[in-house]
């Protein structure tokens, strides 16, 4: 994972008096940044390595090391290779997915309740998911596709619904609100007609979960983040300069329109992968982006650090999820309750500082 | 908005009063099976001899609780909006629905609560809770409680409240199917004994809410202005709010969080009648009970022979409303 360019203005208050303290404190940050990605891999990592070992029968790292590299181990093969291993992929793929795309959709539109979850991204792909699944049975492959299709689609719907000389964050949220409404009565309408009424596959398309997650499922999710983050990630540095305005971000030699065509698609495919494999695992894409923030500070890009949190988040929720209770809950159902609170906070804490959201 | 002639606004309140009665004829007449119409005067008049009479009859308590809960949505909806004087009000998006069904289904799953009368009551608590918070959330900062405060509070608790009770319910399997399909909102499985259980709550709740109509006219001049003619304007909007929770909080309990027709109808009704209250609430509760029983007869013929519960069709019609009056609003009055 290549970390992008760290050498840029940070939008700070930048007092003349100063420059060689901010120069210092700037190159202060960028090592910060750096230590904390490395944390956040780490804990990545150790989280994968744990949901892989523990689970109703324990297995020694030996063996789920032999595993992985495809020896054959009585009881582990299966156990590990076919059921914890792709789980515990897709946990980190579809959340580190997430997490890029929701942040960057938040840095884009500078709003945080802007992410894909809010503004009906993930509702459109999951109901074209629900709809390719449940009424036309189709495979896989046509699955994601109608899934991406679907939520460029709707992106593309609320972008111009809410554009009338110029986009404002809060319609484009109001907007998203109400499509989401729509997408999500479709999806519980497909489902009661599925033949059989099954509420796991509901809570899947509804709230997100990783049940039952197969090879077959995770790959083109794997493949999509393989292709799409390096592409994001090579946006990084015109997105934050989108940040001061367009016009700033021109004058800098950045290619407004075109960045945020590249962007806008880029995070949109993420999510429809990521939805089409896993459903759309709830607040992930929003909560990642602000946790970043806090963890890393001010200035620094949070594309990596928040996709890494993305992943942390749901491999740890997945995993509290199947083993914390009594029952086995979905990884939606997870983030969904640690997400919503933080939603209402967030709303507060807003209006209390008299912000204009 | 000008004030209408007084004939025009009684031509309107008719017209509704026509429109009603042809909503509920068809809702007795169509269905998954085709009843012959002299099967369904014969199921008018009290017999269920033939297969098609029975079918007609079942469908008649089903029809009265889409008027009762449609007129309960429009007028609720009609009152919220006057007493926040906010555009999106509507008891779904501001969250009061979904308050109202996490209390009944944290009670059922937690507290063992079955008896019918304790939903109602464990509802409409839940309702009053959610409106309290929302507009306390909402009010909070610059500026008081301005619509889009108000509606991203709103739709914000209404998201953190689905989550929570997609996590009560999910290990409950026994409760669990019969609460998915509440959740989407439906009049199906109706019965006059249901009904008479919600009424009395019913009958207060629209008696408050109309009688209020003169005190919204007042708060919609401004708070000064409405204090300054004698109205007391913080019992005047408590009262009010506490008639469309009522209202809310019995029809989430016996009809799932049905949403946007609070939203849908009272803006129709001030293009037909104009911004007086007295006229304003009466047509909302009218059209309110067309709009659910049209839409609940449309989810019947559309989808045959299965159905689309009639949450599901409001949420479609009412969606793209929502989103032209977002359209609508300057940014700045957003």
């Amino acid at each position: 994972m290549s970390a992008p360019a760290l050498t840029r203005p940070a939008p700070q208050e930048a007092s003349p008096a100063s420059v060689a303290a901010a120069t210092r404190r700037r190159i202060r940050g960028a090592s910060r940044r750096r230590l904390v990605i490395l944390a956040l891999a780490v804990l990545a990592v150790a989280a994968f390595a744990v949901t892989l070992m523990a689970g109703r029968t324990f297995y020694p790292p030996g063996d789920v090391w032999r595993v992985i590299l495809g020896e054959q181990v009585p009881g582990a093969s299966f156990t590990v290779g076919r059921l914890r291993l792709p789980r515990a992929v897709l946990a980190l793929v579809a959340g580190f997915s997430f997490g890029l795309a929701g942040v960057t959709i938040q840095t884009m539109l500078r709003n945080p309740l802007a992410s894909p979850d809010i503004i009906g991204i993930s509702s459109g792909a999951s109901a074209a998911a629900a709809i390719a699944i449940v009424t036309l049975s189709l495979g896989e492959v046509q699955v994601s596709v109608l899934a991406i299709a679907a939520g460029l689609g709707v992106a593309l719907l609320v972008y111009s619904l809410a554009f009338r000389g110029g986009v404002v964050g809060t319609r484009l949220i109001l907007i998203g609100i109400g499509i989401s409404a729509m997408l999500d009565s479709i999806t519980s309408y497909v489902l009661s007609q599925a033949a059989e009424w099954d509420l796991q596959e509901a809570m899947r398309w509804l709230t997100g979960s990783l049940n039952g997650a197969t090879w077959d499922q995770v790959l083109p999710a794997l493949a999509a983040a393989a292709v799409l983050t390096p592409l994001l990630l090579g946006q990084a540095r015109g997105l934050s300069a989108m940040q001061l305005g367009d016009d700033t971000a021109s004058a800098l030699g950045v290619r407004v329109e075109r960045t945020r065509i590249t962007v806008i698609v880029a995070a949109v495919g993420l999510i429809a992968f990521a939805t089409a494999a896993a459903g759309p695992i709830a607040f992930v894409a929003f909560l990642s982006g602000p946790i970043a923030a806090r963890i890393v500070g001010a200035g620094g890009s949070l594309l990596v650090p928040a996709g890494l949190v993305g992943s942390l988040l749901v491999l740890v929720a997945d995993f509290t999820g199947q083993f914390a209770f009594g029952e086995r809950y979905p990884v939606g159902v997870v983030t969904g309750v640690l997400g919503a609170p933080y939603l209402v906070y967030l709303i507060i804490r807003t209006n209390r500082a008299g912000g204009s959201l | 908005m000008a004030r209408r002639p007084a004939g025009v606004r009684t031509l309107w309140l008719l017209a509704a009063v026509l429109a009603l009665a042809a909503v509920m004829v068809a809702s007795i007449a169509f269905g998954s099976r085709d009843v012959p119409w002299a099967d369904v005067q014969a199921a008018l008049g009290g017999a269920d001899e033939t297969l098609g009479q029975a079918a007609a009859t079942k469908r008649i308590p089903r029809t009265v609780l889409a008027v009762v809960i449609g007129a309960a949505l429009g007028l609720a909806g009609g009152v919220m909006q006057g007493v926040t004087r906010n555009p999106l009000a509507d008891p779904g998006i501001l969250g009061v629905n979904m308050g109202a069904s996490l209390a009944v289904v944290t009670a059922v799953a937690f507290f063992g609560l079955s008896s019918p009368t304790g939903y109602i009551w464990v509802a409409i608590a839940g309702a009053a809770l959610s409106a309290l918070f929302v507009y306390t959330v909402g009010t909070l900062g610059r500026g008081g409680a301005t619509p889009l405060k108000l509606a991203l509070a709103g739709a914000a608790t209404s998201a953190a409240f689905a989550s929570l009770v997609s996590a009560v319910i999910l290990p409950r399997n026994d409760i669990a199917g019969s609460f998915k399909l509440w959740q989407i909102g439906g009049v199906g499985g109706a019965s006059f004994e249901r009904i008479g259980q919600v009424a009395p709550f019913l009958v207060v709740g629209f008696a408050v809410c109309l009688l209020s109509a003169r005190a919204l006219n007042s708060l919609a001049l401004g708070d000064e202005l409405a204090a300054g003619l004698g109205e007391r304007v913080a019992v005047a909007r408590a009262v009010a709010a506490l008639g469309a929770v009522l209202l809310c909080g019995a029809a989430t309990a016996v009809a799932g969080p049905i949403g946007f027709v609070g939203l849908v109808v009272p803006h129709t009704c001030r293009l037909l009648v104009g911004v007086d209250h007295r006229w304003l609430l009466p047509l909302s509760a009218l059209l309110g009970a067309v709009l659910l029983t049209a839409a609940d007869v449309a989810g019947r013929i559309v989808a045959r022979p299965a159905e689309i519960d009639v949450g599901i069709v409001t949420a479609l019609i009412g969606a793209p409303f929502f989103i032209y009056i977002v359209r609508r609003q300057k940014v700045r009055a957003l």
